[in-house]
């Protein structure tokens, strides 16, 4: 089975792997920050007090790389404010009240005569639905679909990996929606035209492998289109990882892309969302997550972009116990938030809640075990570059290619010494980038 | 009505929110286990006199420990079990006949010098105990020196009989532990239990004891030499296994381990071939410890998707 080096085996936690995904009823309130993917924020095309509709497109930017914002309710705009965000401290955000009618918009509609539309016209409705990656990283999805004329894609890979503990949310979308996520792909394939297609997904998912298989076969699209059985590990899921598990292609380190090495990892949500947005004409307002960890009902919904995390909570009747921390995202990479007024946004994947554990380990001096260097899936050395952050050398960390690091984690989780390696690592990638750009300006 | 939680009240630490419960005191108190067997074989062979000297070196070690931390106002503190470790090991290290100052001279010397002077726990160059036991041999080499066998009568090493008189002992004996020499060392059969322990549970690395042994083995070999009799007699075994890994003194890169213990395996067959010394694992540890910095420098791994490309500018002092 293919397998990449380094990583961990994780207890999987996938307490809501059989859970079906409910539709949250629409919340009250929502909460649109203008920043919710990599690239250019968008400028707000509405006003206070103005009315929109579902899936009117309410922001926009005129970057390349950016992708317009659209609301997932019909309502009133009743404020443009400065609202807590899930990745930065805060962001200026568009607040809707809903009137619960839920009147569509006119642009939103069914479109017929899919197979005339060129690669052009495809790319420009993925960027009118507003679609970003969806795997959290947010990443303008046309403009991953635009790849520089010289770098040519052969590959393209849906990762349904879902390396995570707890979360399914991909899983339950690939058991229920497996023909939309293959029409999404197909899109995708017309517009890169690549020769190899896989879907990569973890064997801890074999239901979603069959059901994918079948339908694939259904669809007469077997020799097209493989589907690629993963060894359970974390970071399976992680792009570079993927890439070599499927491809044994290697992506170049320091900044290296995998266009580089002619392929295009898109999530499977994200290929649902392009065939929503092609042939239902829906932009990108709802999508679904795990909510899982210390709440009475543990659940995968479809959420509303933009839902406050209190109504999702309360919608999984509350906490079970004394909270410590809410964390969007995996245990392993998720951001613990400050408040639990923060919205689901584009690349929010779930919504952990973990109970107050017993103090928090202390750190302690390290040993030189090895064990993170031994687990580190980029080969870096992590207590190295650690050590060089601590005494704010980043020159050295910087030559210990602390840059490549992606932040996965499994060198704290590892460490017997409890040091929290990441944050260290991340200090130095932070000071390494800023040093960087102040001798570009200069 | 879900109620707002205001910031403070959620703890907002950073990724990753899960940890592996492995900790150094866990690992520490591992090794302690996968030494007790020869602690044990130790004790059983020498009687009371083994077990003096290693109470005396574990309590001389564990109150220097404590000792000195107060001194250093270090959150550190002697539960962490590593000056536990070193008091066990030095005490393993020694012959049966010293006396108890002896044991006690190098646990402090082991703790205080080797170990808090370079900066305490993960930062000393050279292995505590060997370093103790290295003091103690250039301090007063007949004590350190003097053998018993196991009725008790006084006797020369195995490798000491080999270099001085040509005598071989057996196999039998050499693997069971019915010889003279150090307390932990002699018995091959209980290092390699609590050897097998410490792979299996993946607290040492394969690396250093296989290239360390296999190097003598060949070596021994190459000089004509019954390489069964090298890999059973002294401290090899015991050093290969559980001095060689410690973890703070040796490289912590995977191609390092194994030329640090390649370079072990040829210092240790050079000693105990051509120099006067009849055993050679103690030095040659503690001089590849010396190495290791430089070892880890040069097999500093380069990350997934390295590539060689036109140098890209790092940052400079400013």
């Amino acid at each position: 089975m293919p397998k990449f080096i380094g990583g961990l085996h994780l207890k999987e936690n996938k307490l809501t792997r059989k859970k079906r995904t409910e539709e949250m009823p629409v919340p009250k309130r929502v909460i649109l920050p203008l920043r919710q993917h990599i690239g250019a924020p968008c400028s707000p095309i509405v006003k206070e007090g103005d009315k929109v509709k579902v899936g009117q497109k309410i922001a926009d930017s005129t970057d390349f790389v950016s992708a317009p914002i659209h609301s997932p309710v019909s309502g009133i705009v009743i404020g443009i404010v400065k609202a807590p965000h899930p990745t930065l401290k805060e962001c200026e955000a568009i607040l809707i009240e809903s009137d619960k009618l839920m009147e569509k918009d006119d642009s939103t509609k069914k479109r017929e005569n899919i197979e005339t539309l060129s690669k052009e016209e495809l790319r420009r409705i993925i960027r009118e639905a507003g679609i970003v990656g969806l795997g959290g990283a947010a990443f303008p999805t046309h403009v991953k679909l635009t790849p520089p004329k010289e770098k040519k894609i052969d590959t393209v890979i849906l990762n349904g990996a879902e390396c995570e503990p707890y979360l399914t949310c991909d899983h339950r979308v690939m058991l229920e929606h497996p023909e939309k996520i293959i029409k999404g792909l197909q899109i995708i394939t017309k517009i890169l035209e690549p020769e190899y297609c896989y879907i990569g997904i973890e064997d801890n998912k074999e239901n979603a492998i069959a059901i994918l298989e079948s339908k694939l076969q259904d669809m007469g699209l077997t020799d097209k289109i493989k589907v690629v059985r993963l060894k359970t590990r974390y970071p399976q899921g992680a792009e570079k990882n993927l890439i070599y598990s499927i491809t044994k292609r290697v992506v170049p380190s320091n900044g290296g892309l995998p266009m580089d090495v002619g392929v295009v990892v898109q999530n499977v949500q994200t290929a649902k969302a392009i065939y929503d947005a092609v042939y239902e004409g829906k932009p990108l307002i709802e999508r679904v997550i795990t909510v899982t960890g210390a709440v009475k009902e543990q659940k995968n919904l479809l959420v509303k972009i933009g839902t406050p995390t209190k109504d999702i909570i309360e919608y999984c009747k509350g906490y079970t116990n004394a909270i410590g921390k809410i964390i969007f995202g995996g245990p392993m990479m998720g951001i613990a938030q400050k408040t639990n007024n923060v919205p689901i946004i584009k690349g929010s994947s779930g919504i952990l809640v973990q109970a107050i554990v017993e103090p928090e380990e202390k750190e302690t001096e390290c040993i030189r075990c090895g064990r993170c260097i031994d687990v580190c899936p980029m080969l870096l050395m992590p207590t190295i570059i650690a050590k060089y952050s601590d005494n704010e050398n980043y020159e050295k960390a910087e030559e210990y290619f602390a840059l490549d690091c992606y932040e996965c984690g499994c060198c704290a989780y590892v460490c017997p010494s409890k040091i929290p390696l990441v944050e260290k690592i991340r200090k130095a990638k932070e000071e390494i980038t800023r040093k960087k750009k102040e001798r570009s300006t200069k | 009505m879900e109620e707002t939680i205001k910031e403070k009240r959620l703890i907002t630490t950073q990724s990753p929110h899960i940890k592996d419960k492995a900790t150094s005191r866990k690992i520490m108190y591992y090794v302690i286990i996968g030494l007790l067997p020869a602690t044990i074989a130790g004790i059983y062979f020498f009687k009371t006199k083994a077990l003096k000297v290693i109470c005396t070196s574990v309590v001389a070690a564990l109150l220097t420990e404590f000792v000195i931390l107060k001194i250093r106002k270090q959150p550190e503190n002697i539960k962490d079990g590593s000056a536990l470790v070193t008091g066990l090991l030095l005490g393993l290290i020694l012959s049966p006949s010293v006396p108890w100052w002896i044991a006690a001279l190098g646990s402090i010397f082991a703790i205080a010098i080797a170990k808090h002077t370079f900066g305490g726990l993960g930062h000393n160059i050279f292995n505590p105990a060997l370093a103790g036991r290295a003091f103690l041999v250039a301090s007063w080499p007949a004590l350190m020196t003097a053998w018993l066998n196991i009725d008790g009568t006084t006797s020369a090493t195995p490798l000491g009989m080999l270099k001085l008189e040509g005598i071989k002992t057996s196999y039998y004996n050499l693997i069971l532990g019915n010889t003279a020499g150090c307390i932990g060392e002699t018995s091959a059969i209980a290092i390699l239990i609590g050897a097998i322990f410490l792979l299996l549970t993946k607290i040492i690395d394969w690396r250093i004891p296989i290239s360390y042994i296999g190097t003598v083995f060949i070596f021994s070999f190459i000089f004509k030499q019954d390489p069964i009799f090298h890999l059973f007699a002294g401290g090899l075994l015991l050093g290969a296994f559980f001095m060689a890994t410690d973890y703070v003194t040796t490289p912590i890169t995977k191609k390092g381990k194994l030329i640090f213990g390649f370079g072990c395996g040829i210092l240790t067959i050079i000693l105990r071939l051509f120099s006067s010394y009849p055993e050679g694992v103690m030095f040659s540890i503690l001089l590849m410890n010396g190495a290791t910095p430089l070892i880890d420098r040069f097999t500093k791994q380069k990350p997934f998707g390295y590539r060689k490309k036109e140098k890209k500018e790092t940052i400079r002092k400013e």
